[in-house]
């Protein structure tokens, strides 16, 4: 059972604390984007064996969204931060080189 | 039938005087022989001591045939002294607290503990089932997948019943546990599973640190096995040095000790799950387990070894047994488990067995030893005790099918030609020890195999990781397989400092502990007894005892091309029994590589997982159970419904009143009252259930207009609109008004069950898509309660109570009104849901009953009726209102509902908008709402009931054109009403349809869904 730390409040917040919400940074395509451009942001997920982005919600604390920066093979956890961004910040991708030298980036 | 029950009966006597297992009159370190319990196995009354565990006592009560194999019904004997026992599995209690596949060596005694042996009839000693012993070449690996072949009904008329009767273990309890279990949460720094010497070695450095540090040890007792192993810690005899360790830890605050706990599961992160067992069964009204539910920042597992049998013809009768635990049951509880006991091993260890035998004056008339040589300081022991030692020695086969009365010795090499038989009842085997790696595995450590010392051990540079890609689990002493125990606590003390050190705290400033022990020569990996024993002896041979797997079996799985572990362990069910192969596992993985001719460390080995032993269902609920398990929800004025004859209806977590029956009215005569009351006067409802969500801030219009498909953006404070929201795939999800309250507000109205969705929707897309809009957004639900007044008198109730302008003028349909009624803060809805002229009215929740009755009061000049959700469902589908959750199922746009009035044109998006562009939402095939008239106005139609189509499906059956969503009783109408999805259903009105129930078909004609349309008011 992960244990995700929670940039809004702080805590450690056990996995039965939150609520997952799939893969981070999928950008919204509304009327006038192509059937393709809808299917992927709809659809399509990078689903990768390493690292993800991903979003969570503290639901049983302070139901605040947040994205957390994991390993799918290991769990180890790179970093937490708040869902308000577009990107992961520099701090969260200088923590995953930093123990995935390799890492190319996602997608 | 009389003389069958005589020649059990004889059967039995005969078993009772040959059995050998006994007391002895002294010894016994665990057992407190002044202090007797009564029990029963099998109805039999016993007696055993204070300190026994079930299978200490059945032996001292000469009780060595347990149990029959699973498959073969073969009789079988206690096997071990830990949890490792593959045999002995009972049913423990009666009735409500039944208990079936109990294991004997776990159970600790108690006073009236009532034991049954399972899998077997009529009896233990005489078993039926036996019979599939005789006949087991029909019954090879693979048997069950073999079954499932043709012919077909083989499978479902011979193989299915025949199986179930014959395998299984216990029966399944009947009657509900009246027992109570709880869960307990733990946040240590380190924790450390296993109180034998290596944990508590590591426990003592632990502890000097100052953190926070918890000790689980499964049995009952600490020290694990240096007593029965006769290590002297720090010059002192090894029970001294854990009494004193124990009771120095006991004193630190920061220290936590729990016997008889077992950590079950390490799991991501440093959760671990442990199970105490706190009370013994229905003794206590406290929780009898405690699931411990536990994050470490770092684990030490010190969870020993267990002892592994040999393969060798007969290695299955009652009396082969571990050679450890021949010496547990002699030294812990003072109970020989037979008078001669011959030894057969591959290690030096179970000469301490013989020793220990011999001191208690029993016999051992030899030990067989497999390697070509022992020399070391225990076979020096034992050969200065005078017992024969044989080495290059084995086992041909067993004397005895019902116990052991001999053995036939060979050479350990070759097929097995007998050389000398020996009497004996106790076979006491040792195949070496296996590293207990079962926490290490569950979370991701690697195993190795080490040739040398033949064992799979933890590989400590694959460790079981933590949330930062550090070490979490730190295996130590023989866990880690460092068997010797001197090699053990320094293992085990360094595998504290580095965990320590790794912690970022001082090492402690303790002495090493110093243990003396006794230098063991090396082990000899021994798989197969003797080394080439012959096709028949393989097939007497058995690897996995509690599920009947024999040596022949994995053979059998080879040539059939089941070559993978994983494979072999599926294809023979081997390791997969309630044990979960403790003692198979590698004797298993061993025969595998050998039949394969691959070397075991490219065999690999099979995934452990937990839990490590079983646990209770019970426990892994705790306290969540009846009403803890989901609260239900009551509105501020469900007392009052309880006492006026409500018929409840779960709607989500709510209880609501279905309707509510007078005297002995029958619901759907009550249904009907209701509903024709607010047609003819006025009803009351309680609808305080609904969702209310307050959405404010100066971006909230442009928010709403987003989430909404029609606008609300435009709404006049003051005013109310329906609205419908769509998720991202464009399909409906729920519906209700949207009220503004000023500029900046706006009061959301949801579906009772869509509430807190709802609510978590917004906050996901104020949150993460729109987070710089500013708006604010709080779930109202439960501070207001809300009471619809609805009916052609409805008016009258309300200015009949007063105090608020509720006419036409004074408040038009579709508008809301702050004020007072009855000298109450209300907010006054003028909305409908059933197409009468109907208030909602919006009160505190701490003002609910006060309203409530003046209404109840006011109303019984119009003889107004309180009614139910039913009565609410007719009322709307009279009106051909659509109701989330019947008419959708998430799969259905409000385009297919006639909605189209409800989607704004003109907004240039809104979730769900660019997905009802797509082709197959704008399809004109799609099913779309209508009403269904039965031509039988008495006949109501089953809601799922599916229409009848014309076209075919491949098959040549037909293929269906629609379904009822939902489906009633309409007492204004005096007939069966329905509505539904039917293809192109808008453009069919008119047509008939054939739904089919059951058999029949239901001729019904599509129609407009408003099937009703009311007179005045709205």
């Amino acid at each position: 059972m992960l244990r995700l730390a929670c940039p809004y409040c702080k805590i450690e917040a056990d996995e039965t604390e939150l609520t997952p919400g799939g893969e981070a940074h999928i950008k919204r395509c509304g009327p006038g984007s192509s059937d393709t451009e809808f299917e992927d942001y709809m659809f399509n997920r990078s689903n990768p064996k390493g690292v993800h982005f991903e979003r969570w919600c503290h639901t049983f604390g302070c139901g605040k969204w947040f994205h957390a920066a994991r390993c799918t093979v290991t769990q180890e956890v790179f970093g937490t931060y708040r869902a308000q961004t577009l990107k992961p910040p520099k701090w969260v991708l200088n923590a995953i080189l930093k123990r995935r030298p390799e890492w190319k980036g996602s997608k | 039938m009389l003389f069958k029950q005589i020649r059990i009966e004889k059967l039995r006597r005969q078993l009772e005087s040959s059995a050998m297992s006994a007391r002895l009159a002294k010894g016994g370190h665990l057992i407190d022989r002044d202090s007797a319990f009564d029990f029963s196995f099998n109805g039999r009354r016993m007696s055993g001591f204070a300190g026994d565990t079930l299978a200490s006592a059945l032996l001292a009560n000469s009780q060595q045939l347990v149990g029959r194999s699973f498959k073969y019904h073969r009789p079988r004997g206690i096997m071990a002294s830990g949890v490792e026992e593959p045999n002995g599995l009972v049913t423990l209690g009666a009735g409500e607290f039944l208990e079936p596949n109990q294991r004997v060596t776990s159970i600790d005694l108690f006073d009236g503990l009532a034991a049954q042996s399972q899998n077997h009839w009529p009896s233990l000693e005489f078993d039926l089932g036996a019979a599939s012993d005789i006949v087991s070449k029909l019954l090879p690996a693979g048997f069950y997948y073999k079954t499932f072949m043709q012919p077909r009904a083989a499978w479902e008329r011979f193989f299915e019943p025949l199986i179930r009767r014959a395998a299984g273990l216990g029966p399944a309890p009947k009657e509900r546990d009246p027992d109570t279990y709880e869960h307990f949460y733990a946040h240590v720094d380190i924790l450390i599973v296993g109180g034998g010497l290596s944990g508590l070695a590591a426990a003592r450095l632990a502890a000097a640190t100052g953190v926070r540090t918890l000790v689980v040890e499964q049995s009952r007792y600490w020290g694990g096995r240096s007593y029965v192993d006769t290590a002297r810690v720090d010059g002192r005899k090894s029970d001294e040095w854990v009494e004193e360790t124990i009771e120095d830890l006991a004193e630190l605050e920061h220290v936590q000790l729990r016997l008889r706990t077992t950590a079950t599961g390490v799991y991501d992160h440093g959760y671990v799950l442990a199970l105490e067992r706190a009370a013994d069964q229905g003794l206590t009204k406290a929780p009898r387990h405690r699931m411990w539910r536990i994050r470490a920042k770092k684990i030490i597992m010190a969870t020993g070894a267990i002892e592994r049998p040999l393969c060798f013809g007969g290695n299955d009768v009652p009396g082969v047994m571990l050679s450890s635990a021949v010496r547990d049951y002699v030294v812990n509880y003072g109970v020989s488990p037979g008078d001669r006991t011959v030894i057969l091993t591959a290690n030096d260890d179970a000469y301490r067995t013989a020793t220990v035998l011999i001191e208690a004056g029993l016999s051992v008339p030899a030990i067989l030893d497999l390697r070509p040589h022992s020399e070391g300081e225990l076979a020096n022991t034992a050969r200065d005790l005078g017992i024969r030692v044989e080495c290059a020695a084995g086992i041909a086969s067993v004397v005895g099918r019902r116990t052991v009365r001999g053995v036939r010795v060979c050479s350990s090499a070759g097929e097995g030609a007998t050389s000398d038989e020996i009497e004996c009842d106790i076979v006491a085997m040792s195949g070496g020890w296996s590293p207990s790696v079962h926490l290490w595995s569950h979370c991701g450590g690697k195993v190795r195999w080490d040739e040398r010392l033949a064992i799979m051990r933890p590989d400590r540079g694959n460790p079981p990781i933590n949330s930062q890609g550090l070490r979490l689990v730190y295996p130590a002493g023989s866990a880690a397989g460092e068997l010797n125990a001197i090699d053990a606590i320094q293992d085990a003390e360094t595998a504290a400092l580095a965990l320590i050190g790794d912690l970022g705290l001082r090492r402690p400033m303790l002495s090493a502990i110093r243990v003396d022990a006794v230098a063991e020569q090396a082990p000899m990996a021994a798989w197969l007894v003797p080394n080439g024993l012959t096709k028949a002896g393989r097939s007497k041979a058995w690897v996995d005892f509690q599920n009947d797997v024999k040596v022949s079996d994995i053979e059998v799985a080879v040539r059939e091309g089941y070559e993978s572990v994983e494979h072999t362990k599926r294809y023979t069910t081997l390791g997969m029994a309630t044990d979960q192969g403790k003692l198979s596992n590698v004797n298993g993985i061993a025969l595998l590589s050998r039949t394969l001719g691959t070397p075991i460390g490219d065999v690999g080995t099979t995934t452990f997982r937990p839990p490590y032993t079983p646990v209770v269902l019970g426990a892994i609920a705790g306290d969540a159970r009846g009403q803890l398990f989901l609260p239900t929800r009551k509105t501020p004025i469900d007392e009052w419904h309880a006492s006026n004859g409500a018929f409840w209806e779960p709607v989500s977590a709510w209880r609501r009143p279905y309707c509510y029956q007078n005297g002995g009215e029958s619901i759907q005569d009550a249904v009907n009252r209701e509903a024709l009351k607010v047609r003819m006067s006025v009803g009351i409802l309680d609808a305080s259930t609904l969702g209310k969500l307050l959405v404010k801030g100066p971006d909230a219009g442009k928010f709403l207009d987003m989430l909404y498909t029609n606008s609300m953006s435009t709404l006049k404070p003051g005013t109310c609109r329906y609205g419908l929201m769509c998720n991202e795939n464009g399909f409906l999800i729920d519906d209700g008004v949207v009220a503004r309250i000023d500029d900046e507000t706006f009061l959301c109205h949801t579906t009772t069950g869509g509430a807190d969705q709802v609510h978590a929707w917004m906050e996901e897309w104020l949150q993460c898509e729109w987070w710089y809009w500013n708006v604010f957004t709080a779930n109202l639900t439960e501070q207001f309660a809300q009471i619809c007044v609805a009916g052609p008198n409805a008016r009258d109730v309300l200015e009949d109570l007063g105090g608020m302008d509720v006419s036409e003028g004074g408040l038009p349909f579709m508008r809301w009104k702050a004020g007072e009624v009855g000298g109450v803060e209300v907010r006054v809805f003028r909305v409908s849901f059933s197409g009468e002229l109907s208030f909602e009215i919006a009160v505190p929740s701490n003002s609910a009953m006060e309203i409530w009755n003046a209404f109840l009061d006011v109303g019984r000049n119009y003889e107004m009726e309180p009614y139910g959700t039913e009565a609410l469902h007719v009322l709307r589908a009279e009106v051909g209102f659509i109701m989330i959750g019947d008419e959708t199922d998430g799969t259905v746009t409000p385009q297919d509902l006639g909605l189209d009035w409800a989607i704004s044109k003109k907004k240039r998006d809104f979730i769900g908008k660019r997905a009802q562009e797509r082709a197959f939402l704008v399809n004109p095939n799609r099913l779309r709402l209508v009403g269904l008239e039965t031509t039988d106005p008495e006949v109501v139609l089953p809601s799922g009931a599916h229409a009848i189509g014309e076209r075919r499906n491949v098959h040549g059956h037909p293929e269906m054109t629609g379904r009822v969503t939902s489906s009633y009783y309409s007492p204004i109408l005096n007939r069966s009403i329905a509505l539904g999805l039917v293809e192109r259903g808008h453009k069919r009105m008119g047509e008939v349809l054939q739904f089919a129930v059951g058999s029949d078909l239901i001729s019904t004609k599509v129609v407009d869904p408003k099937f009703y349309r009311p007179g005045a008011g709205n």
